[in-house]
């Protein structure tokens, strides 16, 4: 990494600031939905179904509506009156807001408590009484294939069978064809389990609708406020919200990873309610209604065969995945993307052909699926091209270091356009397995993996080297039901040379108002202590959509570099002005305009900011600010290599990660310090899965894994110290150079650990494990092999 | 729903407040007394964002009725900077980025003066087992266990 070009005090990009939003948090002053309290405010719970399928036969509030406080019962049918009992899901699917027919998984809203207090309205949902007849229920997305499965979504008229699409990449002839001249194939069933993404902060909302002005202002956990608000006035338009008397304000969250990018029915009820009252209404779900009927993530079956030549070289990839989805398609993926951004499955290898197909199914579960802290499915592509990759090199009896090395796209070849069609931006990814294998002293840990081997003890080392996509998106492809994927950022700077900055993205704890103060820094040499950041409330921040798949800073981060080289080029005409030149003969370094070869004579940035609003040249508009919307050209490529090395306890099954070294590249760095905390917390949400997380069902569609009790999110005891290096290989294409980075970790870090449980059985003949690699899991393999002790 | 009177001081501020008897003493404080630096983040005593202490000890404050707090004495986050001066346990997360979305901050930092009340100059391991009732999503914990190395050094030197 270069040297920063700022000082300490302007502290551009570089340095490793201290976060400018950190001291309200650790005073406890931070301001999260459950936090607001509003006069009058009421709040709301939900009765939710105890069957996974089940027609309602009769709801009876009455006796709910008896308790003092209770003010009402919303059901289904109240909503239907104002044709709001559906509503569309970010793919053009439906949902159910509530029910009036059946319900269609465990946990699903039923009704809605309005009351005057939290306590009174949970003691109304204990109260209403509804009468279910329980139906078929569907939970092997297998099962719902068939052609006897009963057809789940009776709601859509023409429908006749359970499948949701069929999306496919690349080109089967060829690929097939590639596969029969092979000289070996490998082939592997992988099942990425449902998980949750947990953010320690749960849903909610504060919804306030004043009678008076007509106008709903909506606090909220999003993560796309203003996307939220077109949706808001499309879909209840015809009752009256209109987009300019909505307000969607997204305060402090407490952690999003994607699950935040949904609208839930929850609020839908929450905002109804408040209208038809007129009173602030507060919903806040609980940890448990969190974790069943939130989106979910994963829940993908996938069938993955490699081919290649004896000597190694990879030559085709063919892949046909069932994605379970539950009730309904309520991906919050790009609209044209219904699998996501699978097809970055080739991975960081150069993979002549490749063909992937995927079947969205519908079964008796949540709708979904979310990222988990991922760019739509990269996740699942990774595990799979990662995971298979393994299973060659045992195949070939190569080292696995090795086969990479062999396959990786050459560093000459970028930009290089991959099978499945993506151009990938830049990448070295030799150097940074070798830095990993370095860091983590790769020969001498082989060695002694071998020694113990000797001893009858069970060590494992496993890679991952895997290539990321984010940053969406172009708009030529990427849209959310229309809109694109631009981002935006709007700078005023003040007389006394102090910027506002706001940003149509919402942080949920990357640190936005740290690190997009410190881009304004950089690029115009005010002081990022004096670069106010402000995002998440439509009614000030330009429109913008929102923070998910790693893209704030390769869209709104790219945005708000742009908007201040546009403030910067009328600061250079008023330079100019003030030092009596032509703009031409200015020249900038950080802070200041100076005249070539006449360095004395020069403007600082704060001299032009007051020259601005006080002696502006005639024939300017006074005033120092700009607004951009960034639309990317294309997407940003991280990439990286982990080594994990784990120690299997013979008698338990227990999987211990003992080191994980993480080398991430993501271009050009902001904030060292932030880069490596978002490295660190993926890595947390990539051990999760792998060793711990599902949330799975029985055959009646009762969810276990419910409650944090069976649920299990990493403490401190699980995780290891994560020992993170860097190499940097800028974006070409970005403003600063920079790709995205907070899901990297996430995105890499399981394979590397099932390649490393895998590798420690593998002289047993051990070729792949199931995630979560459970206690259970592994004892059960050991005892098979005759290994437990 | 019976009601109690109950005595509490908070942050060394003493409050008498009426409460019905299943009142959590979240709820109190978060609700009653508008201290909203206490989070929830479950319903089940596992995350720890709730966390409190209670005559100096950390408890989880989802899980305690209001009525139990009779005559306790009682600190959330709001009470540990002192004379405008940040408590070492907060100057060290922040210095050492030992939080992110700020959600779980306040439980952990909590948690970690409690441990360093009674030892001043805890393991690796040590640290890790006393913040493992408390959950983090964000930072993958290694930054909050040098910040609780950090905090020790600085209470050890003062």
């Amino acid at each position: 990494m270069s040297e920063p070009r700022t000082s300490p005090e302007v502290c551009g990009m570089g340095h490793s600031m201290k976060r400018k939003e950190d001291p309200r948090f650790i005073r406890g002053r931070g301001n999260y939905v459950d936090d607001i309290q509003l006069p009058g405010m009421l709040h709301m719970d939900i009765v939710r179904s105890p069957f996974a399928h089940a027609k309602i036969k009769s709801i009876n509030a009455e006796k709910a509506l008896k308790i003092p406080g209770v003010l009402a019962v919303i059901t289904g049918e109240t909503l239907a009156k104002y044709n709001l009992h559906w509503m569309p899901t970010l793919m053009s699917d439906t949902q159910m807001v509530l029910p009036t027919e059946k319900v269609m998984y465990q946990a699903q809203e039923v009704a809605a408590v309005i009351a005057t207090d939290r306590y009174v309205a949970a003691d109304g949902v204990e109260a209403v009484e509804v009468d279910y007849e329980p139906l078929p229920v569907v939970v092997d997305p297998f099962k719902a294939l068939a052609p006897s499965a009963p057809v789940l979504r009776t709601d859509k008229k023409d429908k006749k069978d359970n499948r949701i699409f069929h999306w496919e990449a690349g080109d089967r002839a060829a690929t097939d064809k590639a596969f029969a001249d092979a000289d070996v194939v490998v082939a592997q069933d992988m099942y990425l389990p449902r998980i949750h993404v947990a953010s320690i902060e749960t849903c909610g909302c504060v919804a306030d609708f004043d009678r008076v002005t007509g106008k709903l202002t909506v606090y909220m956990t999003t993560q796309a406020p203003h996307a939220v608000r077109t949706v808001f006035a499309l879909v209840a338009g015809h009752v009256g919200l209109s987009e300019e008397k909505i307000r969607i304000v997204s305060p402090d969250i407490g952690g999003g990873f994607g699950g935040k990018v949904p609208i839930y029915p929850g609020y839908v009820i929450a905002v109804a309610a408040s209208v038809v009252i007129g009173k602030p209404v507060k919903w806040v779900e609980d940890r448990m209604e969190n974790l069943q009927a939130d989106s979910f993530a994963r829940d993908y079956w996938i069938h993955a065969e490699l081919a290649a030549k004896k000597d190694g070289t990879m030559t085709a990839l063919r892949i046909k995945t069932v994605a379970d989805h539950g009730y309904a398609d309520a991906a919050a993926n790009p609209s044209k993307f219904p699998a996501g951004l699978f097809s970055i499955c080739t991975g960081s290898y150069a993979l002549q052909h490749a063909f992937a197909e995927v079947d969205g199914v519908y079964t008796n579960k949540p709708p979904g699926g979310i990222a988990y802290r991922c760019s739509f499915r990269v996740t699942e592509a990774v595990h799979c091209i990662e995971r298979i990759t393994d299973v060659l090199a045992q195949e070939l009896k190569m080292d696995p270091a090795e086969l990479r090395m062999k396959n990786f796209i050459p560093p000459a070849s970028f930009p290089y356009k991959s099978a499945l069609g993506w151009e990938y931006d830049s990448g070295n990814y030799p150097a940074a397995l070798r830095k990993a294998m370095d860091m983590v002293g790769y020969e001498a840990l082989r060695k002694e993996q071998a020694e113990k081997r000797a001893r009858g003890e069970l060590m494992g080392i496993g890679i991952s080297s895997f290539t990321e996509i984010v940053g969406a998106g172009p708009s030529k492809q990427f849209d959310i039901l229309g809109l694109k994927m631009f981002d935006s950022c709007e700078i005023r700077v003040h007389p006394t040379g102090k910027a506002l900055a706001r940003f149509g993205t919402k942080s949920q704890g990357q640190g936005h108002e740290t690190t997009y103060a410190q881009i304004v820094a950089e690029e115009l040499g005010i002081p990022a202590a004096h670069v106010q950041v402000e995002e998440g409330d439509t009614d000030t921040a330009p429109y913008g959509l929102g923070t998910y798949a790693s893209r704030s800073t390769p869209t709104a981060g790219a945005a708000g570099a742009l908007a201040a080289r546009k403030v910067r080029e009328k600061a250079k005409k008023i330079a100019a002005h003030l030092l009596e030149c032509s703009p031409d003969d200015l020249v900038w370094e950080p802070g200041k305009f100076s005249v070539k070869g006449a360095p004395s004579r020069s403007k600082t940035i704060q001299e032009i900011a007051l020259a601005a609003y006080t002696n502006h040249p005639q024939g300017m508009e006074a005033g120092l600010e700009a607004t951009s919307y960034y639309d990317p050209p294309n997407l940003t490529f991280p990439f990286g290599s982990y080594i994990a090395v784990v120690d299997i306890d013979r008698g338990t099954g227990q999987v211990k990660v003992r080191r994980f070294v993480a080398v991430d590249d993501c271009g050009n760095i902001i904030n060292p310090m932030i880069v490596d905390g978002q490295i660190h917390g993926g890595l947390a949400m990539g051990l999760a899965p792998a060793l711990l997380e599902e949330i799975s069902y029985d055959d009646d569609g009762n969810i276990t894994g419910g409650s944090f009790m069976d649920y299990l999110v990493p403490t401190a005891m699980e995780t290891p110290n994560w020992e993170t290096g860097k190499t940097v290989t800028p974006s070409p294409h970005h403003p600063f150079g920079a790709k995205g980075v907070g899901e990297s970790a996430t995105v890499g870090a399981p394979p590397a650990i099932v390649n490393a449980v895998v590798d420690a059985l593998a002289h047993v003949g051990v070729r792949h494990v199931e995630i979560p690699v459970t206690p259970e899991r592994v004892w059960r393999l050991l005892k098979e092999k005759g290994l437990a002790e | 729903m019976s009601r109690h009177d109950v005595q509490l001081t908070v942050n060394g501020v003493s409050h008498r407040v009426q409460v019905e008897s299943r009142l959590l003493l979240v709820h109190l404080l978060r609700e009653n007394l508008r201290l909203t630096g206490t989070h929830i983040g479950c319903d089940t005593t596992h995350c720890g964002a709730c966390t409190v202490l209670i005559d100096g000890e950390p408890v989880k404050s989802c899980t305690v009725l209001a009525v139990q707090a009779e005559g306790a004495e009682i600190t959330t986050v709001e009470g540990l900077e002192q004379n405008g001066k940040l408590h070492p346990v907060q100057e060290a997360f922040w210095e050492k980025h030992g939080l992110q979305c700020g959600y779980c901050t306040p439980g952990m930092i909590l948690t970690s003066c409690a441990l360093l009340a009674r030892d001043k100059d805890p393991s690796e391991a040590q640290i890790r087992e006393a913040i493992s009732g408390n959950l983090c999503r964000c930072t993958g914990y290694s930054n909050i266990v040098k910040a609780i190395q950090s905090a020790a050094e600085r209470l050890r030197q003062q």
